[in-house]
């Protein structure tokens, strides 16, 4: 069939195949984005840390004229409060600085072959599903130490230095590996959220006790609302915490440090047994399967709708739903009903936490503006209009007064005076552990739907806990508190 | 020189697209194997070789053999299926109306049929997803649960049950090739000569008799390619099912698949070494099924 001299289909694959092998390492050299392979042994602390220079105006001596390169996630807060806000502030302050702002939901995808390249960044908001791996992130020396913003003076207050402006939680928090390297800026007040109009319509008191809690679920049974849900998809981690701070608020605090710490059986111990078997029987009475097929929006809608009382989650809420809320809706939070009749924790316990992550890069062309720009952040100015921005409360202290609080910051403020000493801690295996975390959000559905038990539950969990242990490519935090 | 001629006339349509098949195909792929045999995380900018540690470590993995298990159901299903299905609608609507004046006719319909079958292929992946995550809510606000809540039955959570889920995402795949299939297999038994029908129908036999002894085997080679295809994309299946089920393959990891599996090892969970000798193993998983295929099957060519 082939005339001589033709090229055959076959041999032209042939031969294509061959020039591809051939071109194969010639082209590497082109591709070598992700692994350029002979460079140095990683820099285990940041080249030469800032320290704090005498001029209270420009502590970091920062380069008046240097660009400064800003990346935020615009996730729930948006971007406004970044872009119109705090680097017009910058702007305002060395006036010859250009601002190059960059907002993005998928942090990780854009920003790790930068940081595997070197040219990163000066600030980032790290946030969202695709966040960076920090803990990875500080083995290579890539977050710049916070130490000196920590030590530096206030804006506003130059006799006050920034760690005394703000919640004591951001310093425990800001650790990785024993060195402050990450800014914790917002807080938020988390544990079940409710209608309060509604309760007031019906005359129904929030439950102090788990049977004052089942008899709510039989009378709003009555009246064809479910006592409590949580989203299955997307969102089963916010019962994962509602199961831990209830852990927390029957045993202590400890409970969770010890499971941040994979201390050995931390997972079996009898609060957690106790907080999974009392969420699963509420689930189990007064719960409805179809939330296991919803996600957190289609859930938070219906509960706009009244159709469920109590649902687990943080003060951000009253924001994100903020377009859809009617009129007849007003937020509130409401304390996890006593347990059982010893709860280390008392009635009113809530868990208040801080979060969203913003880091300075070590390795960026601008650090000390990277520096100057959190300090920014972290003043009264620039607290104050990330709450107006984003209805949402910052770490710094008294940032929020004279502001016109929504009724559900309200409550949370006033939620968090009544708790006093009681606050529950944060889960932070959340960040370290994140395989850890995602096999705990999968394995509370399995639970939760009655799948498992709740003894089963717990080794499951503590199988996994004792895997990432051991598991020599992971590196290890602790927490002493 | 005619040598010259001809191999420089051939290099010079080659180069550009050999230089980008290199860079984007085949480099990855060389660089995967290489990052498999290392404990990279994705920010070292060193590599740290640890022989076949993540091979043997992937052997003990239960997630990885669950995930094994899902292709083995969706290589199964997956290609006969879909092809026994658009077999039947090609077949319907190009010879299905037997004989009618010149050469054979589809089905009354069949132009408007067509375009039917072949919407769900015009769709983007993601679209698809989002649709049937509608079609499938489990509450009274789903397609097929608000008819069966309005017929007085139980609704069905088809993507929250175990033993459901999967099968319920098997269904919208196969949905969706259904179409592309049908087109393909309509060019097919267009390629064939009018007359062999004519000839068959003549001597007496019915369409299920022209089906089986005329089309099919004529239709062979097609099948075998669609065959090829719809396998591989039983290795692949990552857009549905991270739309429909989630990262973690919900509910209790009976929809996850490698592909989803690998995307969240290597960028949630840092470890970019551990997901690449998944890479790895699937690629050999995909090209020892599509060499078995094409081997098994092979016969020899029928010259029309």
């Amino acid at each position: 069939m082939t005339h001589p001299g033709e090229i055959t289909r076959r041999q032209l694959l042939r031969r294509i195949g061959l020039t591809a092998f051939v071109a194969g390492p010639g082209a590497g050299l082109l591709s070598a984005c992700a692994t350029s392979g002979a460079g140095d042994e990683p820099a285990a602390t940041p080249t030469g840390s800032i320290g704090v220079s005498a001029d209270p105006k420009n502590p970091f001596g920062v380069d008046a004229k240097k660009p400064l390169e800003v990346t935020i996630f615009s996730g729930g807060y948006g971007d406004a409060y970044a872009k119109d806000l705090h680097e017009e502030m910058y702007k305002k302050r060395f006036p010859g600085a250009t601002v190059k702002h960059n907002a993005t939901q998928q942090i990780g995808t854009q920003l790790r072959p930068r940081f595997v390249s070197g040219d990163v960044p000066d600030v980032v908001n790290n946030s969202g599903p695709e966040a960076l791996d920090l803990a990875a992130m500080a083995t290579e020396g890539q977050l710049a130490d916070l130490t000196a913003l920590f030590d530096a003076p206030s804006l506003d207050d130059p006799a006050k230095k920034v760690r005394d402006t703000v919640t004591p939680a951001v310093l425990d928090n800001a650790k990785i590996d024993d060195k402050n390297l990450v800014l914790n800026y917002t807080v938020s007040h988390r544990a079940l959220w409710y209608n309060a109009k509604l309760f007031a319509d019906k005359g129904w008191t929030l439950p102090k006790t788990w049977a004052e809690f089942k008899a709510l679920g039989e009378t709003a049974k009555q009246e064809g609302i479910l006592l409590f849900a949580y989203p299955g998809q997307k969102g089963p981690y916010y019962q994962l915490w509602n199961a831990l701070y209830t852990a927390a608020k029957i045993g202590g605090n400890q409970v969770i440090i010890d499971i941040d710490n994979l201390v050995d059986n931390a997972w079996n111990a009898e609060p957690m047994k106790q907080s999974v078997t009392a969420w699963v029987e509420i689930q189990t009475l007064y719960g409805d399967k179809a939330y296991f097929g919803l996600d957190h929006t289609q859930t938070q809608v219906k509960q706009l709708q009244n159709k469920l009382l109590f649902y687990p989650v943080g003060s951000w809420i009253e924001n994100e739903m903020a377009k859809d809320k009617p009129k007849d809706f007003e937020y509130a939070i409401a304390p996890v009903p006593d347990v059982t009749a010893a709860d280390k924790m008392p009635y009113g316990a809530i868990q208040v936490g801080v979060g969203e992550n913003f880091f300075v890069s070590a390795k960026g062309k601008n650090p000390q503006g990277g520096l100057e720009y959190l300090r920014i952040m972290l003043s009264k100015e620039g607290a104050k209009g990330f709450t107006e921005k984003t209805l949402n409360l910052t770490v710094v202290n008294g940032a929020a007064e004279g502001l016109d609080l929504t009724p559900g910051l309200k409550s949370a403020a006033k939620a968090q005076d009544t708790a006093g000493q009681n606050i529950i801690t944060d889960a932070r295996f959340e960040g370290w552990y994140k395989e850890l975390f995602d096999y705990g959000t999968q394995q509370i559905n399995v639970v939760m739907a009655g799948r498992i038990t709740p003894e089963k539950f717990c080794q499951n969990m503590q199988k996994k806990a004792d895997a990432i242990k051991k598991d020599p490519s992971v590196s290890k935090q602790t927490r002493g508190q | 020189m005619q040598r010259l001629r001809k191999y420089g006339f051939v290099a010079g349509f080659l180069a550009v697209p050999v230089a980008l098949y290199s860079v984007f195909v085949i480099s990855p792929y060389i660089q995967a194997f290489q990052i498999s045999l290392t404990d990279w995380n994705g920010y070292k900018s060193r590599l740290h070789y640890v022989g076949f540690d993540n091979f043997t470590r992937l052997f003990g993995d239960e997630v990885f053999w669950r995930a094994l298990r899902n292709h083995g159901i969706l290589l199964l299903v997956l290609p006969l299926v879909t092809v026994v299905i658009a077999l039947f609608f090609a077949f319907l609507l190009n010879l299905g109306g037997g004989s009618r004046g010149a050469g054979m006719k589809g089905i009354w319909g069949s132009k408007f049929y067509r375009v039917v079958f072949f919407f769900p292929q015009v769709l983007a992946v993601a679209v698809v997803g989002v649709l049937f995550k509608a079609v499938y809510r489990p509450d009274e606000s789903g397609v097929i649960n608000g008819a069966l809540i309005k017929l007085g039955f139980d609704p069905v959570g088809w993507l929250i049950e175990p033993n459901l889920a999967l099968w319920a995402i098997l269904a919208v795949m196969i949905w969706q090739a259904v179409g592309f299939y049908v087109v393909l297999f309509s060019a097919g038994m267009a390629a064939i000569p009018k007359d062999y029908f004519e000839a068959a129908a003549l001597d007496g036999a019915g369409r299920v008799r022209l089906f089986f002894s005329i089309t099919l085997p004529l239709l062979r080679d097609t099948i075998q390619v669609g065959w090829v295809y719809l396998g591989i994309a039983a290795f692949d299946g990552f857009a549905l099912i991270l739309v429909l089920a989630g990262d973690k393959g919900e509910p209790d990891g009976a929809t996850t698949v490698l592909p989803v599996e690998i995307w969240k090892t290597a960028f949630t969970y840092s470890k970019v070494g551990y997901a690449s000798a998944m890479g790895v193993v699937l690629f050999f998983l995909t090209v020892t099924f599509a060499v078995l295929t094409l081997r098994t099957t092979r016969r020899e060519r029928i010259e029309l």
